[in-house]
């Protein structure tokens, strides 16, 4: 089943929580929508599952407009955030739910739950209540729910936001796995990039009820489409510089922008990532300036902060200015041994400059 | 649901604003009991009493034996609704703080008056305070009469409305931060300064609910009343009663505008108190 | 509400055993003499005067059986009422919503003589409905759908009270959960609604039933007062009283009292189920706690 949004817009009051927004999921695809909080990605992912009305805008299934179809009649697996489970009704109860008002025979019934109980690892539970469960059971039981009426599409809103960090891992991992399984188009909601690029077949990133970008999870991170993209993704120093005559400066330090040819000056955002910068020991004074090219930044590093096997060398540029946060792999960071104080200079590999309107990227 | 035509969607989605199902029904049930119990007889009431003109609606409900019903109704109200704000004070923070034996049932027991029909309660009262009764055989004669007298208006006006006084201020001591008590403590308070200063102020809005509460059970109350007072007229007849005798000699008129204005004291003293409470509340933050 | 620790220290201090001791006498004095004296006076000439009281007196019967035919009936009636309005209020937004809330809330400050004589200026005789209810040859106003109405009204607010709050907190993602699920509106009420609030509507029940039982201002109004014929229990209390039968009041006076009584155990009960599943529904809020791992996550 594919999924097509067609113009979509929302509002809550003055709140424009969705604001035309169009979306296309090819049948089979796990997709991620990714924003911050109040970008409007649940209220997309609600809309879909029929259970708000969109202000403006279409919902088609396979080519079928079912902008008015029901909740009731949609056929889709929801999965939501706090979960909502059915506090009074066992496990096995719950998973029923949906075939129970469908009034199925008992031992189709009892077949099938028993089949979704197995394939989310909670043989045996049936019996329990909801409040008996670990987050992680209660999740899957949610999951095996929306399951059992034989949705044709699975949505889920921060199927792993509940949930401490061990268990995210391992129950994003086995989703992915069971989506490969059962091939089902699946939408997820997560503010979380991490868990975004590691489950999802594609990512759609949004922002203000807009659509930022869409694409692979590979082309999303190198190739960040937007100024907020690149900031949500995170990791990322930020630094006010200017364009002219097809190169950027960054502290002085130009940089190749031949999008930009003209003569007259522009103000523009310099974008690099923490991880895409080499970092080296100054030379002494007096000594050859062989390392100092005119491409590196002389700093002083202020301090290391080590956060397991990537350590982040915090500097302060000469000339003024922000900070400026290097990673380097740990063992890197113990061989060059830098102290507080010292001179360094700093060379990115990589920078993204993105001019106020329009955009380009390089 | 069916799957309408394009050209009404939007008009049904600006009022559809959940896929929640019952609106149409529980609107239906809510405002047909709403509008049919409350809002038509309490329109007809007042409008009943305006068809007598200004004139005729002040030599009603103006008389003096009314004027009287007024102010024993009132006295005896306010009276009552003081006394139990404070009792109900002591109670709930005895029963939220200190751990005593008996103190569950003890908080059990503070529901007996909601449970208890006040036709029960006026009996009970009346026989305990006569010359004859368990207490009136100690009281009467130190010239203390509970029964037939203004306070016994007063005695039953707390029994019933006590519980909204407690109940009422309970969960408020309950959610008070024990920390601040703590605090103040060791800046040096004394126990009453504590109290006055910062446990006080936190409980106040609640207390003037209770008040509020109390006051306007206390103010309607016929049950009770009708047993212990007496129901003489310029001495022991409280508003209600009089409705009732007017009403009984067929007099609609001066009953109608009578209980216009009842329902004008306690309609007006739950604006006052709600106005005083809000800003005490502002005052608290 | 047993969820803080208490001061059990300051309890044996002087100045605790004051308060206690005052806090006792409160409920000693107001509350626990009256209702003492009532099983005391109304067993004081023996049981079998009691019984015959209560059992030999054809309108006291009447009463006691008019009283088992009015208090159910507006209980029901506000049963239905009230989750049909905490479903509306607790359920969707729309214009008016809080003067509505406000309007449930009515009842309670209104004088129960006042709504009596509201009901009487409607439906009595000389009402506006009275000429024709009289062609209709319905009679309400001294009679049992009077009874009925004058009740219903005062008990209005105690069920949907009950129930806002609760719906209110237990949200409505479980229904939506069953409507994405498939359910039509009354599977969703039934499977789903209903389980969810069954002690606060129980504890709204009692509360209604307990007042209905002994209601007297607006049923006093309405009634006209005819023995046997419209006096419930609380009205026979009163006439019995008038008539100098004290002990013969207190009779059934007592009645009522052990019905409230009973009300109390009843409520007492049902609000330990509630604290039991206000808490359980604070569990299920709270992230997940995966305490065990070997449960936790998934199985190897």
């Amino acid at each position: 089943m594919s999924i097509r949004v067609n113009g979509v817009s929302k509002s809550f009051g003055t709140f424009k929580a969705l604001d035309n927004v169009s979306l296309d999921v090819p049948q089979g695809t796990l997709l991620a929508l990714l924003g911050p909080s109040g970008s409007g990605k649940t209220t997309l992912l609600r809309i879909i599952a029929g259970l708000e009305w969109p202000d403006g805008g279409r919902i088609e299934e396979d080519g079928e407009d079912i902008t008015d179809r029901h909740a009731r009649q949609r056929e889709v697996g929801f999965v939501f955030q706090h979960y909502a489970l059915f506090r009074h009704m066992s496990v096995f109860e719950n998973v029923a739910f949906g075939m129970r008002v469908r009034k199925e025979p008992a031992e189709k019934i009892k077949s099938r739950v028993d089949e979704l109980l197995h394939l989310v690892r909670l043989d045996g539970l049936g019996g329990r209540k909801p409040s008996q469960l670990s987050g992680g059971q209660r999740q899957r039981v949610a999951l095996a729910r929306a399951l059992a009426i034989r949705p044709r599409i699975l949505l889920l809103d921060e199927p792993f936001g509940a949930l401490d960090a061990k268990v995210r891992v391992e129950l994003r991992q086995w989703l992915r796995r069971l989506h490969d399984e059962i091939g089902m188009t699946t939408v997820f909601v997560t503010h979380d990039q991490e868990e975004a690029f590691e489950l999802a077949d594609e990512v759609v990133v949004m922002n203000h009820g807009r659509v930022e970008q869409r694409g692979k999870p590979d082309e999303v991170f190198d190739k960040p489409a937007t100024p907020f993209v690149m900031d949500f993704l995170g990791n990322v120093n930020v630094f006010h510089g200017r364009v002219e005559n097809g190169r950027a400066f960054w502290h002085g330090v130009p940089i190749a922008y031949p999008d930009y040819p003209h003569a007259q000056p522009r103000p523009a955002r310099v974008y690099l990532r923490p991880h895409e910068l080499d970092i080296a020991r100054a030379a002494p004074a007096g000594a050859a300036p062989a390392i100092e090219s005119e491409k590196s930044l002389p700093a002083t590093v202020l301090r290391q902060t080590r956060t397991g096997p990537i350590t982040r060398i915090t500097c302060q540029p000469l000339e003024g200015g922000g900070e400026l946060n290097v990673d380097l792999p740990t063992a890197a960071a113990r061989e060059l041994a830098f102290l507080p104080g010292e001179r360094v200079t700093i060379t990115p590999r990589s920078v993204r400059v993105f001019l106020p309107d329009p955009e380009y990227v390089i | 649901m069916n799957t309408t035509s394009p050209s009404s969607i939007p008009n049904r989605r600006a009022r559809q604003r959940t896929v929640l199902p019952g609106f149409g029904l529980s609107a239906a049930i809510t405002s047909l009991m709403i509008v049919g119990l409350v809002v038509i007889p309490l329109a007809v009431l007042i409008l009943r009493a305006a068809s007598l003109g200004p004139a005729g609606f002040l030599a009603a409900a103006w008389t003096p034996r009314a004027r009287a019903a007024y102010a024993v109704s009132l006295g005896a109200s306010l009276t009552a609704a003081i006394i139990s704000s404070l009792l109900g004070l002591l109670v709930a923070w005895v029963l939220v703080r200190l751990e005593f034996p008996g103190r569950r049932i003890l908080d059990a027991l503070v529901d007996v008056p909601l449970a208890l029909p006040t036709a029960v309660a006026g009996l009970v009262y009346s026989t305990l305070y006569v010359e004859k009764g368990w207490l009136g055989q100690w009281l009467v004669p130190m010239g203390i009469r509970g029964a037939y007298s203004r306070l016994g208006i007063v005695l039953v006006l707390v029994f019933v409305s006590l519980p909204f006084a407690i109940r009422v201020v309970q969960p408020v001591i309950e959610s008070l931060d024990k920390d601040t008590e703590e605090a103040a403590r060791l800046l040096g308070a004394s126990k009453s300064q504590t109290f006055l200063r910062v446990v006080l102020p936190g409980i106040l809005p609640a207390v003037v609910t209770g008040f509020a509460l109390a006051l306007a059970r206390a103010l309607g109350e016929y049950g009770s009343v009708v047993f212990i007072s007496g129901n003489m007229p310029f001495k022991t007849e409280i508003a209600p009663v009089l409705i009732v005798s007017r009403l009984e000699e067929f007099a609609y008129a001066e009953a109608t505008a009578i209980a216009v204005v009842l329902l004008g004291m306690s309609l007006s003293m739950l604006i006052v108190v709600n106005v005083l409470q809000q800003r005490l509340v502002r005052n608290a933050q | 509400m047993t969820s803080k620790p208490r001061d059990a220290a300051t309890a044996s201090s002087p100045l605790g055993l004051l308060l206690i001791a005052g806090a006792v006498a409160t409920v000693g004095l107001l509350i626990v003499a009256p209702l003492a004296s009532v099983f005391v006076d109304a067993f004081s000439n023996g049981p079998r005067a009691w019984w015959e009281a209560l059992a030999h007196d054809p309108d006291t019967r009447h009463a006691i059986w008019l009283s088992l035919t009015v208090a159910p009936v507006a209980v029901i009636v506000n049963t239905v009422f009230g989750v049909a309005a905490a479903w509306l209020v607790a359920r969707f937004r729309f214009p008016g919503r809080s003067l509505l809330v406000s309007l449930f809330d009515v009842p309670f400050s209104v004088s129960p003589v006042v709504a009596g004589l509201a009901l009487v200026l409607i439906f009595g005789r000389q009402g506006l409905l009275g000429p024709t209810l009289a062609w209709l040859a319905v009679k309400v106003i001294f009679a049992w759908p009077g009874l009925v109405l004058a009740t219903t009204f005062v008990t209005l607010p105690l069920v949907v009270r009950e129930l806002i709050p609760v719906m209110e907190a237990i949200g409505p993602e479980e229904e939506m959960a069953a409507v994405s699920l498939g359910a039509n509106g009354w599977q969703v009420f039934w499977r789903v609604t209903l389980p969810n609030i069954r002690w606060a509507l129980l504890h709204g029940i009692v509360l209604a039933n307990a007042r209905a039982m002994g209601e007297f201002g607006a049923v006093y109004v309405v009634s006209g007062h005819i023995a046997g014929a419209t006096d419930t229990m609380p009205l026979r209390v009163e006439k019995l009283f008038q008539e100098y039968r004290t002990p013969a009041s207190m009779a059934v006076a007592s009645v009522l009292a052990a019905l409230a009584l009973l009300t109390l155990v009843a409520k007492v009960f049902i609000e330990r189920q509630l604290e039991t599943e206000s808490k359980e529904l604070e569990a299920a809020r709270v992230p997940g706690a995966d305490t065990d791992p070997s449960t936790g996550g998934l199985g190897k």
